[in-house]
């Protein structure tokens, strides 16, 4: 899936915040994800039309960094931290009743598609450990209890309102201080 | 603050509610350093900073008045905050940038306005949704009081500030490599020198580079001066910091105390700060600075939150982050995890770390499992000497940046003050902490 | 260009206590080996930008606290700076970085391609530690896998230097490959179904430092230790890059671009560099053949070359010397050019003598030009491109100039018929209406109001405002083969006249069309760029006679012969059929003609009409010169011998003279080049000795300049610190060991007698050419009149006039791909499948109008005919043109099927069918 017209207006808006179009690559690969959920090749090609890249670079570049995926991801990304302050309180543990409560290994998605657990490295919430994000929203410090009842509230979306959908970043947007992006605005 | 009647600077809204909003802000004091400085001469601002002997909160702990009258001398300059928090254990910017976004902000402005920055870019580590929610929320407000863009409050000064996320890489945090990011790039740290920010930084222009905590102290050194700043702290190691306490404590969490006149002991024990170790276990080690520091023993303990101190005793401050390990802690174990970290963490471009990094993960993998061999700790300091000859402090280095001279530092520490326990996980194949 | 510094200019560094010259802005890793002292290194490429990623150029430099480790690769030096490349600081540093490569890597050198030639294996041995000390799984990886049709990657053996990455991105300009990944899971990847479609892709293989990137077409072919390697040049187009040729038996297995700094810095198009294995076809001619019955069968070489003789004798005593003609010798070496030259003109007597097929440049106007070499292009204060893609027919020149336009800021302003490799490198791209480049270029120099050509008024003045400067440099060949050529010799002429200065470099295709021209395979033309009226009296008498008048140029032989004026042909390497713009032209000449003998490597289209056909040498089988499109003299070296009986062209030409009891009176390649230096003004001073001299390694420009050292004295120390006239003893500007294996022990070939023995023993024919040719000989000793002048550049042209653009038709624009369906391409396994099918290009908004927006299928109609084309749209074309390709072989898709020789455009009408 190409970017859709909102997004592309919106990769336009974000290219006009920096001196060297570049810049706004990262920036757009969110915006890209958030709309497919995960970073689909049409997605990479039309990125790299918008800047004048090559959807090489647009993957080389993408594939350096953790939080983008060039597979299609489940629903709710479960990131379960291991680092030092939570393999002192318990991380390996909960990681692993994780495993168990999903029935799938860390790295992997559950059949329906819901869930995709990972293994992360600290996610500086050390205060709370042992502690997980879901779609990067942050949840600690995390008991097998409260782990059962997060993956309940979230089959049931009773937190869609604070979890939104795998890809969705940040759902507030910059709304000032954008030259006036002449929009020829095509698909 | 307990301890000492210094009083928090950066934390000190944290507690109120919404304290995000520009409405709280304002309401606590919010932008009268920026309207204050904005009267002042730019050099005079730098000044003040430099008064203040304010040291990096970042990790590399340099004077940040002093990085900004190094600024070659050059146009454009951009001002690049670093909000990329990953060093393991440290989750101060998390907070601040989550409770008190307008703080930053206007930290940002001053140090703008003191260096004449064309742009300012805060760099947001992607991970922080809600970080990066509340900042961008904030801009929008701070654009909307004339804080920020043309002519702010009226003074003729402008500037443009554009939250940047990142998208989950470590490396990041490294200041070149962080500009890397910024230019769309892979975040592969560039070559220092010639690549000094100051020097050559984003788009080749001078750059300063400074992290948000920093940032988030201008205000208050603009609003009281910056000898009332070094009035508090001792030595080089002056004002408050935000301490990252994590590990075996009965009260995790972040704590703003004023340096150099309270001690790790007082950190961990001190009723209002840790609490004092779970269940009444010993100490068995701590890490001052960030899983990158050297490790410290108990014997260590009374030493003080000063940044000289700790780096005279072979390690350091580092990212403020204090990670505390019970006698219940198997140190192989530990080492292992935070060589694991390095090993995911390396960006891949220089040979002794790319390759080390993993090689060391395997020695202590195998040691951790029972499968080690007698030779094995030789072979890891061996391993470790050709990362960073020597293995001294601060360390050498056959790399490019100083994440590869970093893996050592807890395996060195680990093999040194617990070679005992390392040598029964070889033994006995196992570990005695099951 | 950075040696030009150095000249002025020096520091010095002090590297193991010993003091060494360095030139300001190198790094340490290169003055110190300059100066004798190697240290170890895989990332870095003296044409790469450093990237000081691998670690293992680590020394010991001395900075405000004391030495430290630092990588040489990336330091630059600085005047009394210390190194220390011996300690054991520095020794275990690099020990240990060699160590971590091994870690991972799969140590499978006995099934690798480079083993024997790998800096990995070689450092491992100087310097590695003995046994591994790592005992755990290593990485794994899917062994190779394919980038491209040409490169497969094997990522098991990758140490991740960033060489082929930096390649793809800075020196070719296609980032097609990147680093994907992270820490020790990084790899060389392309996008998923985006292959490393690089023109250039064969030098990320070259300069790989390990096995990972490998040749497919070379894979498993060869162990470097059974190669032998000659130093020559590429013939496959005109730039004329060095290679070394390497050989296994009896056949060629191997080209490594060689870096030479005036011209390819080392680096080869794909085309160049696997076209090797032409020469092994087992398609290649090896007997003479005979026409008996209309069947081409095998003969003698006294057979073959007396029925050749008798024929062109035949058609000479009946219709004159003018019925007989000489087409092609641009593939010959000089020497070989010369001697056909002589024979042509001296002997056979007709001027009727094209060495270009109708798709170049008078020969008049080349040799009259003021000229320009490929530095100065790229150091002049513009560069006007009035040539055709440089990328598709001289990529080499492409890679010199796009860098010259990024990283030394010349200001580029082109103008072409349509969108081209070059056209976003350029500061102003003025896209001109088919055949009006010359108003074009007049409202440049004279400025205009309003639009031209279809070019903006405005985008004239800026482009015109580049070209405010003294000394431009124009790039001339031909833009479209669908534009005559006058309508771009006028259009050079109004530029040579309003720019003050300029001066040309052509850029003109085939390996040795500008070596052709020099020896006087051109009509009105004798040997050293002298006309032929003024040369008469010098030739006549070297010669024994020269042609009265001038004689036709291809297109006029071609239309002579269809016509019957000319009875007897020689096609010297030469396939009008599929080479001419004019294809029903070329067709009807060879039906019609009378009696036609073909000197070939193959059996093309037209030389398999031939009555006789001679088998001739080819590239590596025959010693030589041949002479780039700069007019700079390289020597072609001999590396395999000729299959069967084939000889060298300049054999050939001797042999057909005695059979017309003529004697040229040369025996070996260095009497003939002896003669020409003697005879040709232009070649005056370039002796065989100084093309040997060393010093000229990079071969020497003619007409000679005074400063060139022809003396064999050792060279200056100048000469030895700067990559031009680099000398073996000094590592020349750009070179990289580790991507020229053994490059120092490449045998430089000298012109000596044990080559021409090779290549030229007496011929089975039972001729001995050893007679002496006494006349000859006594003209040679015989003291000379002075010699002519060269041509100078020729009056001001009257370009041809357009008919109305009526609004229904489309005009025409035509040019060459790299891939084509060319004689050599295809005879390339590796090669031919690249070449792309057949396809109408035009601009979206014209198929927009024909409901083929999207492409398809059209019916395209011209005065030649109709047929059916696969239409793409293509944003390059601009509206009202169409893109036809020249050279599609067979196929009627092909421009050569509707344009009419002489007609100054081409209008086609375009429909749906
Ligand atoms: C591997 C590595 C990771 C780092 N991570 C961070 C980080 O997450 N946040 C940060 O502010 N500084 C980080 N730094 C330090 C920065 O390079 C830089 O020194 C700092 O941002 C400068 O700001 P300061 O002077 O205000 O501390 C890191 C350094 C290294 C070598
Ligand atoms: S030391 Fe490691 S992280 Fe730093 S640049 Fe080198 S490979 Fe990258
Ligand atoms: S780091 Fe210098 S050659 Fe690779």
């Amino acid at each position: 899936m190409r970017l859709n017209a909102e997004n592309v207006q919106r990769a336009k808006e974000l290219i006009s915040l920096y001196p060297v179009p570049r810049s706004a690559l990262i920036p757009i690969l969110h915006v890209a994800q958030e709309q497919n959920g995960w970073l689909t090749p049409e997605a990479i090609s039309h990125v790299a039309e918008l800047l004048d890249l090559t959807p090489a670079e647009v993957y080389g570049t993408a594939s350096f960094y953790d939080m983008f995926f060039t597979e299609p991801v489940g629903r709710h990304l479960v990131s379960i931290c291991t680092n030092i302050a939570c393999l002192l309180n318990g991380g390996y543990e909960l990681l692993d009743h994780a495993e168990r409560k999903l029935g799938i290994k860390a790295g992997t998605t559950t059949e329906d598609g819901e869930f995709t657990l990972e293994e992360v490295e600290c996610l500086a919430l050390c205060g709370a450990a042992p502690c997980l994000t879901v779609n990067w929203r942050f949840f600690g410090p995390v008991t097998r209890e409260r782990f059962d009842k997060l993956v309940g509230y979230l089959r049931d979306g009773e937190l869609a309102h604070q979890v939104p959908p795998h890809g969705t970043l940040c759902r507030v947007r910059r709304s000032v201080g954008l030259p006036a992006t002449e929009s020829e605005g095509e698909a | 603050m307990p301890l000492t009647d210094a009083k928090p600077i950066v934390t000190r809204r944290v507690a109120i509610p919404d304290s995000w909003t520009l409405k709280s802000y304002l309401e606590n004091g919010g932008y009268v350093g920026l309207r204050k400085a904005l009267t002042m001469e730019p050099e005079a601002i730098t000044q003040e900073v430099l008064t203040s002997n304010l040291l990096g909160r970042g990790g590399a702990g340099f004077e940040a008045g002093k990085k900004w009258s190094m600024l070659r001398k050059a146009q454009p300059v951009y001002l690049v905050v670093n909000g990329d928090e990953s060093e393991p254990a440290t989750f101060k910017d998390h907070m601040l940038l989550e409770t008190d976004p307008h703080q930053i902000i206007e930290g940002v402005l001053i140090c703008a306005y003191a260096v004449g920055a064309a742009q300012a870019f805060i760099y947001v580590r992607g991970e922080f949704a809600l970080g990066l929610e509340r900042m961008t929320e904030a801009l929008n407000e701070a654009y909307g009081h004339g804080a920020v863009g043309r002519n702010i409050f009226g003074s003729g000064f402008s500037v443009d500030v554009v939250i940047h996320p990142g998208a989950g890489a470590y490396i990041c945090g490294e200041e070149t490599a962080l500009i890397e990011s910024l230019e769309g790039k892979r975040g592969f740290p560039r070559i220092k020198p010639p690549f000094f920010p100051a020097a050559i930084g984003l788009y080749g222009a001078p750059t300063v580079v400074n992290n948000v905590e920093t940032m988030s102290n201008l205000p208050w050194i603009v609003e009281n001066g910056g000898a009332a700043f070094a009035a508090l702290g001792i030595g080089r190691s002056t004002g408050t910091r935000i301490f990252s306490l994590s590990g075996h404590v009965n009260r995790p969490g972040n704590y703003e105390v004023e340096m150099a006149k309270v001690t790790f002991r007082d950190l961990i024990e001190d009723a209002q700060l840790g609490g004092g170790i779970r269940n009444g276990n010993q100490l068995k080690a701590f890490i001052p600075g960030g899983v990158s520091a050297p490790w410290f023993s108990p014997d260590q303990v009374d030493m003080a939150l000063d940044q000289d101190a700790v780096g005279k005793a072979g390690s350091m401050l580092g990212s403020g982050s204090v990670v505390v390990m019970d006698e219940t802690t198997c140190a192989v174990r530990a080492v292992w995890r935070i060589t694991r970290f390095f090993h995911r963490e390396s960006c891949g471009q220089c040979t002794p770390c790319r390759e080390g990094s993993g090689w060391l993960e395997k020695i202590m993998r195998r040691i951790e499992q029972g499968a080690g061999r007698d030779e094995d700790l030789e072979l890891l300091l061996d391993v470790c000497d050709n990362i960073a000859p020597g293995l001294g402090w601060p360390p050498q280095q056959t790399t490019i940046c100083v994440l590869g001279p970093s893996i050592p530092s807890s395996i060195k520490s680990g093999v040194n003050m617990f070679r005992d326990e390392f040598l029964t996980h070889v033994k006995e194949g196992a570990c005695p902490y099951g | 260009m950075a040696d030009t510094a150095s000249q002025t200019e020096t520091v010095t560094i002090n590297v193991d206590g010993k003091p060494m010259p360095a030139k300001p802005g190198e790094m340490v890793i290169a003055a110190a080996e300059r100066g004798g002292v190697y240290i170890p290194r895989f990332c870095y490429h003296p044409r790469l930008r450093p990237v000081g990623m691998c670690r293992m150029c680590l020394v010991e430099v001395k900075g405000p606290r004391g030495f430290a480790l630092a990588p040489a690769c990336f330091i630059p030096v600085a005047d009394g700076q210390e190194v220390i490349t011996a300690s054991d600081k520095v020794k275990k540093a690099q020990d240990g970085v060699l160590e971590f490569l091994l870690v991972n890597h799969p140590l499978d050198c006995p099934v690798c391609d480079k083993g024997g030639e790998c800096p990995l294996q070689d450092q491992t041995l100087a310097y590695g530690p003995g046994e591994t000390r790592f005992v755990e799984e290593k990485r794994h990886w899917a062994k190779p896998i394919a980038l491209s049709d040409l490169v497969s990657l094997d990522r098991e053996r990758c140490i991740q230097c960033d060489r082929c990455t930096r390649f793809a991105d800075e020196v070719a300009g296609d980032p097609l490959i990147e680093f994907k990944g992270r820490g020790d899971h990084i790899e060389v990847a392309t996008f998923p179904d985006q292959p490393f479609a690089s023109y250039f892709s064969g030098n990320t293989v070259q300069i790989c430092p390990v096995g990972a990137l490998l040749s497919k077409p070379y894979r498993f072919k060869a162990r470097p230790w059974d190669l032998e390697q000659v130093e020559s040049t590429c013939t496959m187009c005109s730039v004329g890059c060095r290679i070394a040729v390497q050989s296994s038996g009896p056949e060629l297995t191997r080209y490594i671009g060689l870096d030479s700094d005036p011209v390819n810095h080392g680096w080869l198009c794909d085309k160049g560099r696997y076209s090797y294995s032409y020469v092994n076809s087992p398609e290649r001619l090896s007997r003479p053949l005979v026409r008996k019955n209309d069947e081409l069968v095998e003969a003698s070489w006294g057979e073959a070359l007396e029925a050749a003789a008798r024929g062109l004798e035949g058609a000479r005593s009946v219709h004159g010397a003018a019925s007989l003609a000489v087409l092609g010798g641009a593939r010959l070496a000089n020497e070989d050019a010369y001697v056909w030259a002589k024979l042509a003109k001296g002997v056979l007597g007709t001027d009727n003598v094209d060495a270009q097929l109708g798709d170049g440049l008078p020969a008049d106007v080349v040799l009259g030009l003021p000229r320009a070499t490929i530095d100065d292009a790229c150091s002049a204060p513009a560069v006007i491109l009035l040539a055709p893609d440089l990328k598709e027919e001289l990529p080499v020149l492409y890679l010199r100039l796009r860098a010259a336009a990024l990283e030394a800021g010349v200001p580029f302003v082109e103008l072409t018929p349509r969108r081209t490799g070059m056209s976003r490198h350029c500061k102003a791209s003025l896209t001109y209406r088919p055949g009006e480049a010359a108003a074009l270029a007049r409202a440049l120099v004279e400025g205009s109001p309003t639009e031209v050509a279809g070019v903006p008024a405005g985008s004239i003045a800026a482009a015109a405002e580049l070209l405010r400067v003294e000394g431009a440099v124009v790039v001339l060949g031909r833009p479209s083969l669908a534009e005559p050529a006058e309508s771009v010799t006028a259009a050079a002429a109004i530029l040579a006249a309003g720019l003050p200065g300029c001066r040309f470099l052509p850029a003109l295709r085939r390996a040795n069309v500008m070596g052709a021209l020099d020896m006087g395979l051109a009509p009105g033309v004798l040997p050293g760029r002298v006309a032929l009226d003024a040369g008469r009296e010098w030739f006549a008498e070297a010669w024994g006679g020269v042609p009265e008048g001038r004689g036709l140029d291809a297109t006029g032989i071609l239309a002579a012969t269809a016509e019957g004026r000319i009875q007897g042909l020689v096609l010297l390497g030469a396939d009008p059929l599929s080479d001419h713009p004019d294809r029903h032209l070329a067709r009807a000449a060879l039906s019609a003609a009378g009696f036609v003998v073909a000197v070939d490597t193959f059996l093309t289209a037209s030389s398999g009409q031939a009555d006789v056909v001679l088998p001739a040498a080819a590239f590596a089988e025959r010693p030589g010169t041949t002479t780039n499109l700069e007019g700079r003299i390289t020597r072609l070296g001999q590396k395999i011998v000729p299959p069967g009986v084939a000889w060298p062209d300049w054999m050939i030409a001797a042999e057909l003279a005695f059979h017309l009891e003529a004697d040229l009176g040369v025996e070996s390649i260095e009497d003939i080049w002896s003669e020409v230096e003697r005879l040709a003004p232009s070649h005056r001073g370039i002796s065989p000795s100084l093309l040997a001299d060393r010093r000229h390694r990079d071969g020497v420009v003619a007409p000679l300049a005074a400063d060139v050292p022809s003396d064999l004295a050792p060279p200056p120390e100048a000469a030895t610190a700067s990559g031009a006239g680099a000398t073996t003893a000094a590592v020349p500007a750009g070179v990289d060991p580790m991507s020229t294996p053994g490059v120092d022990a490449v045998e430089t070939q000298g012109l000596p007698a044990t080559d021409v023995a090779q290549a030229g023993t007496a011929p089975s024919g039972g001729i001995d050419p050893g007679v002496e040719g006494d006349e000859a000989a006594e003209a040679a000793q015989a003291p000379l009149s002075t010699p002519p002048p060269t041509l100078a550049w020729p009056a001001d042209q009257a370009q041809p006039p357009l008919p109305p653009l009526d609004g229904y038709s489309l005009r025409l624009v035509t040019g060459r791909t790299l891939y084509d369906s060319g004689t050599l391409a295809q005879r390339t396994p590796a090669l031919a499948p690249l070449a792309p099918a057949p396809t109408l290009r035009a601009n979206p908004y014209d198929l927009e109008r024909l409901g083929r927006g999207q492409g398809g299928q059209v019916r395209v109609r011209s005065n030649r005919g109709t047929f059916l084309a696969e239409a793409v749209p293509d944003n390059g074309v601009p509206r009202g043109s169409v893109w036809l390709p020249f050279d599609s072989g067979a196929g009627e898709v092909s421009a050569g099927e509707v344009i009419e020789a002489g007609v100054p455009v081409t209008d086609l009408r375009v429909e749906t069918p």
